[in-house]
């Protein structure tokens, strides 16, 4: 059955108006649990809010254990869904800026998107910087090109590299985030900071 | 410590892990429907592509950039996935800001820094956002969070590289956020 698009169930315009719907639901979910606020969102680093470890993880592991069992029950066709290719070294690289980014900007693009929606000029200030990056990323590209490319190991997943069963990994990973939950509790407790 | 503030503000917002089950039904519903996750970069590079080819044609043709996205896209780079759902998010942040009466415009910064203080950083943080996100393919929507849902390796390499400089970071600007 799905995913529906891939498999011609439904017409390409209505893959764009449902992406409209599911980006209302992505916005709406990201905003009510406190996202459009950088005070939050940074917070996980300092340990005093860490309301995004607790949504990211909960988010990741509903997800796949989600779709692993709708393969499972024939809902869904994994092969047909796209699998994030692994170009090793940009996948370190990039996710080390992101990460610096991050922690100076206290959005992640997802995010500042809500904030601005809601107001927050530091948002829409962190969008700016957004569109700047991926426009000198883009017209530097023949620099980084050979840094982009490196180390490509295909479309592997993490369970096939650690010689693990899906199912297997994906038991593992929800005990780990369980696990990072514990600890993500006492930290609210232990590293308290007032609001602002 | 005013803490009874702070729980007050805290109860307006959804219970995380209600929050994160939420986030994983709507990714699992963009799986469901479109075979791939959520995004947010890939959007903007959309609106990059639109403009690098209105304004320089011919550059754009030869723009590595322009052609790795060409590769994988037809007709206008506006008419895509990401692009319709980053418009839901917007429409989406705006009506759950609107139902809990947080619609406002201002600069949230800590009280110990200036505003522009503030926004010298987010714009910097974004600049580089924004680049390592095309480096990386992907953000923390699109490579961290949509890569795990799939067990992408290069989402979980990508996750940690995020969350780990994020982390190791955290002490040199520590006086921006506590």
């Amino acid at each position: 059955m799905g995913p529906l698009a891939v498999n011609e169930f439904i017409s390409e315009n209505t893959n764009l108006f449902l992406a409209f719907i599911i980006g209302i639901g992505f916005g709406w979910v990201l905003e009510s649990s406190g996202f459009s606020s950088s005070r939050k969102l940074a917070g996980v680093f300092y340990g005093y809010d860490t309301v995004v470890l607790k949504v990211f993880f909960t988010a990741a592991i509903t997800a796949m254990l989600g779709l692993l069992f709708m393969s499972l029950f024939g809902w869904i066709d994994l092969n047909w869904v796209y699998v994030n290719p692994t170009f090793l070294t940009s996948a370190i690289v990039g996710g080390v800026v992101m990460g610096a980014g991050f922690i100076l900007g206290g959005f992640c693009p997802g995010t500042s998107f809500c904030a601005a929606s809601i107001g927050k000029i530091d948002g829409m200030v962190f969008i700016i910087g957004l569109f700047i990056g991926v426009f000198l990323f883009g017209i530097g590209y023949d620099i980084w090109d050979e840094l982009y490319m490196a180390k490509y190991l295909g479309e592997p997943k993490v369970s096939e590299a650690l010689g693990m069963r899906d199912g297997v990994f994906g038991l593992l990973l929800i005990l780990a985030a369980v696990g990072m939950f514990f600890v993500a509790e006492w930290a609210e407790k232990k590293f308290p900071r007032e609001e602002y | 410590m005013n803490t009874t503030a702070t729980v007050e503000r805290g109860r307006r917002y959804l219970n995380p892990y209600l929050g994160g089950v939420l986030l994983g039904l709507v990714l699992i519903a963009a799986n469901f429907v479109a075979g791939r996750g959520l995004g947010a970069s890939g959007a903007i590079k959309s609106v990059i592509v639109t403009g690098m080819e209105a304004i320089a044609p011919d550059a754009s043709a030869g723009s590595g950039f322009v052609q790795e996205f060409r590769d994988s896209h037809e007709g206008s780079p506006m008419k895509t996935w990401l692009v319709f759902q980053m418009l839901g998010v917007i429409v989406g942040g705006f009506l759950s800001g609107t139902m809990a009466g947080r619609l406002k415009l201002k600069v949230e910064h800590n009280p110990k820094i200036t505003s522009k203080r503030r926004l010298i950083f987010a714009l910097a943080g974004g600049i580089l956002f924004g680049f390592g996100s095309q480096l990386g393919r992907g953000c923390t929507s699109g490579a961290a969070l949509s890569g795990m849902a799939v067990l992408s390796l290069g989402g979980f390499i990508t996750m940690m590289a995020i969350f780990g400089t994020a982390f190791a970071l955290a002490y040199f600007v520590r006086r921006n956020w506590i």
